[in-house]
């Protein structure tokens, strides 16, 4: 076994090698040769941790800490290149007239930052630490979880380099072009592989329900990422490609992967968060596991009809149209049910939130997952998507959930992780962590608020007749009026940056054993002394 | 095999199969006999670190 992963490393190797001399292009080149560094430290690695990734015993944690930190720092750099781009719109000016500056190409570096790269290694780390949890089993593979790992951050920094270097197939939130994407399958399979692996040779008789989340989040975006991004190269040795689908059927195909994305990556993957960490720091069994079950299998049957409500009034069939609309309406019941799911787990434990910042986080996201799993469905209404389509709204909506219930729930996690991997006793401050919550909420206001205003505004504004009929506004005039909100927006950026900067900080201080002398924040039993007393 | 057939399928038997699914699963959680197995099963996460 030892031989064979040596002898498909090293060929490999000597594949992309070849790649890099002969691609057609530079970029092709580039990453080639970045694939050739992969396999050439995979190799080094493999013969020296041999004996590591031998043995049965106990839990695999290394690959959990390494999760812990590419999470953080993926974070940060996704959220710093959102708010690059948040000022952009404000100050065109910040463009730099640079081809590798430009909106267009720092766009899908946001985007696929913030939820691939950030939300991707969360997902990652917390789906290896709650199924070896909760299977009591060593994660399956002996050295294919890290192949996992480190095969994911070169499908990152590929499709990253790739956007800014100009490579890309235009596919919102499938940017990354055919070969990046035959990687990723190849990286997602083995993950598929190593979680059902685990869950084979668990120790407990039923599986945890957080699991089952993991599981479906797993399968199905390799479904849609197989199939929203089936397409054929123009050469084997260079980047660019065509897509399989076209006209209505590839706008379809896409919305179907793009909405499936937030429901099954955003949405499944992060519930699996939810159903394992929030009992955990409640110390409490979830307020009902039936729940979760329907919870479970209703989101599964519904959400994969909803894609159609992002194309409304296109030449989409009308039944289609009002297919995914009615469906995105039923939605509300499965997602409100998991959020009182997990609200309800603190029930007779109310009072921790008062005295625990990472819990309060979780509930705040818990609170941020029913607004805009209620938001979702009113803009997926025709006569509100009227409105509500292409303007501000949306990207509001987007970050309401986004910045509101991932992020949120993947930094209760993190402050949840790090002391335990880390052996530590507690996190470094409990009062950085009031801190951050404190800064991203209010940025998170800031930048919801602003997007609503800014989006009610634009609509209204495009829809608007003069008594002649004429529109009464042209669009530069409707790009003029959204200036304020735009630089209210990027100041909520920065404040949810600079809390996740707060963040970093405090979990590299607890990486490194340091614990900062902190009043517990439960208040004194000791009635105080009594005023006039003391003279 | 034409557009209509896979329609006509998935609007009778296709629209059946998954809502008698769906109908078991819900009959399968709300079963008062698996209520002590989902209890139990509830309190995994409490077990371990």
């Amino acid at each position: 076994m030892h031989i064979l992963s040596m002898l498909m490393l090293a060929l490999g190797a000597a594949a992309t090698v070849t790649l890099a001399l002969q691609a057609s292009d530079g970029v092709m080149s580039f990453h080639a040769g970045l694939m050739a560094l992969f396999f050439l430290a995979g190799i080094v690695l493999l013969h020296r941790r041999r004996s590591k990734w031998t043995g049965d015993e106990g839990y695999e944690d290394g690959i959990i800490r390494a999760g812990a930190i590419a999470s953080t720092f993926w974070g940060v750099v996704g959220f710093l290149v959102g708010l690059v781009i948040a000022l952009q719109l404000a100050f065109p000016v910040l463009n730099f007239d640079l081809p590798w500056t430009n909106f267009g190409r720092l766009r899908p570096l946001h985007t696929s930052a913030v939820i691939f790269a950030f939300g991707g290694n969360v997902l990652l780390m917390t789906s290896f630490h709650v199924v070896q949890r909760t299977c009591r089993a060593r994660l399956a593979g002996g050295w294919a979880p890290w192949f996992v790992f480190w095969g994911y951050q070169l499908f990152i920094v590929m499709a990253a380099t790739g956007y800014v270097l100009g490579v890309t197939q235009s596919k919102e939130y499938a940017e990354p072009e055919w070969y990046v994407d035959l990687w990723l399958t190849l990286v997602w399979v083995v993950y598929l592989l190593v979680f059902l692996g685990t869950l084979w040779k668990r120790r407990e008789p039923h599986i945890y329900v957080a699991n089952w989340f993991y599981l479906a989040f797993i399968v199905t975006v390799a479904m849609l990422h197989i199939i929203n991004n089936l397409a054929v190269p123009v050469s084997w040795t260079g980047t660019q490609s065509y897509g399989l689908w076209a006209g209505v059927q590839d706008a379809l195909t896409q919305w179907w992967y793009g909405h499936n994305a937030v429901g099954f990556f955003l949405t499944a993957g992060f519930l699996g968060i939810m159903y394992y960490y929030v009992p955990k720091r409640a110390e409490r069994p979830i307020y009902s596991y039936r729940l979760s079950i329907v919870h479970f299998w209703s989101l599964i049957f519904l959400y994969i009809w909803a894609g159609p409500h992002h194309l409304h009034y296109t030449a989409l069939p009308e039944w289609s149209q009002t297919l995914g609309m009615t469906f995105s309406i039923i939605l509300w019941m499965p997602s409100w049910g998991g959020m009182v799911n997990g609200l309800m787990t603190l029930s007779g434990a109310w009072d921790k939130l008062r005295t625990d910042p990472v819990l309060r986080m979780m509930v705040v996201s818990l609170a941020f997952y029913g607004m805009s799993t209620f938001e979702g469905p009113l803009m997926a209404i025709k006569e509100v998507n009227a409105l509500s389509h292409y303007t501000d709204w949306t990207i509001g909506h987007v970050h309401s959930g986004a910045l509101g219930w991932v992020a949120f729930v993947s930094f209760g996690a993190l402050y949840h992780i790090v002391p335990i991997m880390w052996a530590r006793q507690r996190l470094y401050s409990m009062v950085l962590v009031n801190v951050h919550f404190w800064i991203s909420t209010i940025g998170i206001l800031l930048y919801i608020t602003a997007m609503w205003v800014s989006g009610i505004l634009q609509g209204l504004m495009w829809r608007a007749y003069d008594h002649l009929g004429f529109l009464e506004y042209s669009f530069v005039e409707t790009v003029a009026a959204m200036h304020p909100f735009y630089v209210i927006r990027a100041l909520g950026g920065l404040l949810f940056v600079i809390g996740s900067l707060v963040m970093t900080y405090n979990l590299w201080r607890t990486m490194r054993g340091d614990l900062r002398l902190e009043a517990s924040p439960i208040p004194s039993a000791e009635p105080a002394p009594a005023m006039g007393a003391a003279s | 095999m034409t557009y209509q057939d896979v329609s006509a399928f998935a609007q009778t038997y296709g629209l059946l199969y998954l809502f008698l699914l769906f109908v078991g699963m819900v009959i399968y959680a709300l079963w008062p006999g698996n209520r002590k197995r989902f209890d139990a099963a509830a309190k995994i996460p409490l077990q371990e670190d």
